[in-house]
């Protein structure tokens, strides 16, 4: 599943799980830009079971599969 | 904590720091001691190119011009029952970092990857608090899958030790064993409460007495004083470790210092060049947290400022620069990549 732009299909920050229409949520941005991988699903907020390997990660939401990615995820 | 004027830096009984340090440790290669790294680290901004520029000499005179790559991976993730304060690994924390394994295969699949960029170390991590029978398994069924794919020197981090597994992961031909201090002995119960800086010391010998080389570091950036920093930097020069990473706090959600500010760049780096003149011969390691410190352009003040190694890629649960992006950094400042085979 590739990260989408979407705010009606994603409606939850991949860093804090919070609504991303709540909030300020450019600190999250930077940390999933730079040193962070998504821990919670953009879609349901679940926290996902993350593995981080050198060239990237994959990260699994027990409802909506399976998402990975290289270097930052953006949403 | 930032640099301090300079009317108010304390200069060391024989002279301005830096000239002390060229004569006593570029000329004899004797490292500083506690209250010279002190004053080095008191150290006004202004002289921050200074100090980095004599510490890239120290480097370049006694470890030379090659820089080791590694690479990391996480075998096992989260669930550890220690509360180290900076950790989102542990499960003691309500951390967004959940328990994960890592198969075999992808294990060998991450030391293929970690082996393209031309790296000579492979480290194999897992967070515990020392190994159980189950992980002792998977991590041998690992270095056996590795060792018969991949050429690549096999280093492990699995916490603390007892004499039976540092035997064993010796006769399986570990190469390197990564136990991290992470803090000055005075700031460590500050730091970790559920074991000892002692314990973590007692691994560190036993390995050194199974002939596997010693790699310990810590991170830069956990409430401790300067004072506190120099207290770690020689108690480090103490061990006499073969590698030192150094990480810089990424203040992660849910941990006891969530709260903490990114180390800002100028102090990272004064520090950088402080512990080298700590520790003129060992590897020095740019490890985790550079990226949010200090930027691109830091890390490469960084490499010319006596680091001679980096962790290429990702980290155990955060992502690093792409490994190209700091190849393409070694080219330009034209530092050769150690070999596989060759002792800095
Ligand atoms: S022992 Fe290691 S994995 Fe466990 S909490 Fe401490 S630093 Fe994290």
């Amino acid at each position: 599943m590739e990260p989408s732009a979407d705010p009606v299909e994603r409606p939850f920050c991949a860093w804090c799980g919070a609504a991303r229409a709540e909030g300020d949520h450019t600190a999250c941005e930077r940390r999933l830009a730079t040193v962070d991988p998504p821990r919670h699903c953009p879609v349901c907020a679940r926290r996902m079971v993350v593995q981080v390997d050198p060239v990237g990660w994959t990260a699994r939401c027990s409802r909506h599969g399976e998402s990975a990615g290289t270097h930052g995820f953006r949403r | 904590m930032t640099a301090v004027d300079p009317s108010t830096t304390p200069q060391d009984a024989g002279g301005d720091i830096l000239a002390v340090a060229r004569e006593q440790v570029l000329e004899r290669g004797e490292g500083l001691s506690q209250e010279q790294v002190l004053a080095v680290l008191q150290l006004p901004t202004e002289r921050l190119e200074e100090a980095l520029g004599l510490a890239h000499e120290v480097r370049m005179r006694h470890c030379g011009p090659e820089v080791e790559v590694e690479g990391i991976v996480s075998l096992k993730t989260g669930g550890c029952p220690e509360d180290c304060h900076f950790c989102s690994q542990s499960g003691l924390f309500d951390s967004p970092v959940r328990a994960a394994w890592l198969d075999v295969d992808r294990l060998v699949e991450a030391a293929k990857q970690t082996a393209k960029t031309g790296a000579t170390e492979f480290c194999i991590v897992a967070a515990v608090r020392g190994p159980d029978a189950k992980l002792m398994e998977q991590v041998r069924a690992g270095i056996a899958a590795i060792r018969a794919e991949v050429d690549i020197n096999v280093a492990c981090s699995l916490g603390m030790l007892t004499q039976e597994q540092v035997d064993e992961l010796a006769a399986m031909g570990v190469h390197r064993y990564n136990h991290n201090l992470e803090t000055a002995r005075s700031h460590f119960p500050e730091v970790v409460t559920t074991h000892s800086w002692e314990e973590r010391w007692e691994t560190l010998q036993m390995v050194r007495a199974a002939g596997m080389e010693v790699c310990c570091g810590g991170i830069v950036g956990m409430g401790e004083t300067l004072e506190q920093r120099a207290e770690f930097a020689v108690q480090l020069a103490e061990l006499e470790p073969d590698e030192v990473p150094l990480n810089f706090l990424i203040p992660n959600p849910g941990t006891p210092f969530a709260h903490l500010e990114v180390p800002q760049g100028a102090d990272a780096l004064m520090t950088v060049a402080a512990f080298r003149l700590a520790l003129p011969r060992t590897v020095l390691r740019f490890a985790g947290g550079r990226e949010l410190t200090l930027g691109d352009l830091g890390a490469e003040q960084g490499m010319l400022g006596g680091v001679n190694a980096i962790i290429v890629g990702n980290y155990l649960t955060n992502l690093g620069r792409p490994a190209e992006q700091d190849l393409d950094m070694l080219e330009t400042l034209k530092m050769p990549i150690k070999a596989l085979n060759d002792t800095l």
